[in-house]
């Protein structure tokens, strides 16, 4: 065979196999996107043109799920930052059995959302929840209280995912040649001038990677949510995910929930699409 | 920064290590609370305060594996004196067993779908991340960029047109349907994490041995493959461990015969007879498995995180 024939028998069974999984079922979508179709009452699709985009678009519903979600974002992907970084800088000294507690830190992050979200439900039960225990906040409700649950989901996923910044900022950290700190030592730089001005920006590059994949996936919430919550009490933590989820499955609205997808994936390309730039560049180091 | 051994920096590395630790215990709380509570005796699960000390019992295991229904009237003596272990715990507790529950089953079908998927993404994978590390494709990046993104969609934004097209050919609810989607998901994890490691390996070896005479089918299949086996394990570990995790595409695709644990568990949180004992038990013995292999993908966690992007 021929080097030409070996790289098309290599790489072209791939890339049909992930068309037909995934491009060709979003071409399917698009076009329900455009009727008033549920999948369970046996009418065939009613083409609308796009009332389903200009429904969605002026529901306030949708918006209020979009906010929260934003709100969602902003408070576990910057709480995974902040908790995340810190811990890399404390591991970065001459810390003891470190590749143990980096491992141990690392294990939240490997298990399953679903499961992280229902064990972290018993955690946070209001009569003998550990978390009220440890707090000493009585019978305080964290999950059925409108004003708490996005927050203690944000927490759990905060919980989760800060060791992935805090691999990140690790590796960013120790690429960091020694002999810059040695110079700024000999030059009486501050402890301040030294982190901002070598430290952050050489760590930057890799933070901003840890940073735009974690909104991505705070974005795309589901599994967490879903099962710490179920999108209540009431709509309290419904997030867009979830919303859509409803609209497909228990609802039925099939045409309705193609085009809230398609709106979703608008936004998910966008952000997927600076992420994997970052990687790429990243990458050519 | 610890170039300049002073007072204060040890100070500071005193505070460092406090401060770690104390990271440390908060982080490993909540784990070590889901796998007390899962050998707790039912009474000590929920008790205010919390029971820290209490003498384990597999009872909670044995709950998760049978299904039960209450005694109405005490057991005869002859009969309970030659139970079996499993069978007096459950009669301590005023209950009969009647038969296994569905837990083994579906776990047995996360064991199922998890491997056939990550040996199909892998292989698949490999071959395709030596045919982008090797030779000049057209547009290299840009497929790339394509097959990495198939796997930022939601699988909810996926799963509804995939969820009629499934129901179309008969795949709702079987392990086929799941399999298809976790290879496809996996794929292009694989592809460039697999992609990552064969960039790695010198080019020389494969030129010399098709200097030899070797064909390149040889080449990759005597000298590459070799040399990426610790790349391949690492891959099938990460494959494995996402196809076993994944919650949202088995609620959507499975409800009974192909549904995997992860849908699974939460579902039995209110069924009547389960209590959180039989649920922590659930989750630990779910859990226990990654946590092992986490171990073991120590020193390749950054890459699988970042897509083989990133190496150290």
């Amino acid at each position: 065979m021929s080097d030409l024939t070996i790289r098309n028998v290599f790489i072209i069974p791939t890339i049909t196999f992930l068309i037909i999984i995934n491009i060709f079922p979003l071409f399917y979508s698009l076009i329900l996107s455009f009727a008033d179709f549920s999948a369970v009452s046996g009418d065939p699709p009613e083409w609308i043109g796009i009332r389903n985009y200009r429904e969605l678009l002026r529901d306030p519903h949708v918006w209020e799920s979009l906010y929260l979600t934003m709100k969602y974002v902003l408070i576990s992907v910057s709480g995974q930052l902040v908790v995340g970084f810190s811990i890399a800088l404390l591991l970065n000294r001459k810390i003891p059995a470190k590749g143990l507690v980096t491992t141990l830190l690392l294990l939240p992050m490997m298990m399953s959302m679903a499961i992280v979200g229902l064990f972290w439900k018993l955690l946070y039960s209001p009569t003998w929840g550990i978390i009220n225990y440890l707090l000493g906040l009585g019978k305080f409700v964290w999950l059925s209280n409108a004003d708490m649950a996005l927050l203690a989901i944000a927490i759990t996923d905060i919980w989760m995912w800060s060791p992935f910044v805090m691999l990140l900022s690790l590796a960013g950290l120790s690429a960091i040649p020694q002999h810059l700190y040695e110079a700024a030592a000999i030059d009486r730089a501050s402890g301040w001038f030294t982190f901002s001005r070598i430290t952050l920006p050489l760590v930057t590059p890799l933070l901003l990677i840890a940073v735009i994949f974690r909104t991505l996936e705070a974005f795309k919430t589901f599994d967490l949510a879903f099962i710490m919550t179920g999108g209540g009490p009431g709509t309290a933590t419904e997030l867009i995910a979830i919303k859509l989820y409803n609209m497909a499955f228990p609802q039925w609205q099939t045409g309705k929930s193609c085009a809230l997808a398609y709106i979703l994936l608008v936004m998910i390309i966008g952000i997927s699409n600076i992420y994997i730039k970052y990687l790429n560049k990243a990458k050519e180091r | 920064m610890a170039a300049v051994e002073t007072a204060k920096s040890r100070v500071f590395n005193k505070i460092a290590v406090a401060l770690v630790l104390l990271a440390v215990i908060i982080y490993l709380i909540p784990l070590y609370w889901i796998g007390s509570t899962a050998f707790k005796p039912r009474t000590a699960a929920t008790t205010v305060p919390p029971t820290v000390f209490f003498k384990p019992e597999v009872t909670g295991f044995v709950k998760l594996l049978t299904k039960r229904v209450q005694l109405r009237k005490a057991v005869p003596e002859e009969k309970y004196n030659t139970a079996k272990w499993y069978e007096k715990l459950v009669y301590d507790a005023g209950q009969r067993i009647i038969t296994s529950s569905p837990f083994l089953s579906r776990f047995w079908n996360s064991i199922l779908i998890a491997v056939t998927s990550t040996f199909l993404a892998v292989s698949f994978g490999t071959f395709t991340a030596y045919g982008f590390s090797r030779f000049k494709v057209a547009a290299e990046n840009d497929w790339l960029f394509f097959i990495l993104s198939t796997r930022m969609l939601p699988p909810v934004v996926v799963a509804i047109p995939i969820f009629l097209m499934f129901r179309i050919i008969g795949l709702v609810d079987t392990h086929i349907g799941l399999i298809l989607l976790y290879t496809a998901f996996n794929l292009s994890f694989c592809v460039w994490l697999m992609k990552g490691f064969m960039d790695e390996i010198p080019i020389e070896y494969e030129e010399a041995a098709l200097v030899d005479g070797y064909t390149r089918f040889e080449t990759f299949w005597k000298i590459v493959l070799p040399q990426s086996a610790t790349g391949i394990a690492a891959t099938s570990v990460f494959s494995f461990i996402i196809a076993w995790n994944e919650y949202a595409l088995a609620l959507m695709m499975t409800n009974r015969t192909a549904q995997t644990a992860p849908p699974f568990i939460p579902s039995q949180l209110g069924s009547g007879m389960i209590d959180w004992t039989t649920i922590a038990a659930g989750t630990f013995i779910f859990l226990l498995p990654v946590a092992v292999f986490t171990f073991f993908l120590r020193k390749h966690l950054l890459r699988g995180v970042t897509f083989g992007a990133i190496r150290k």
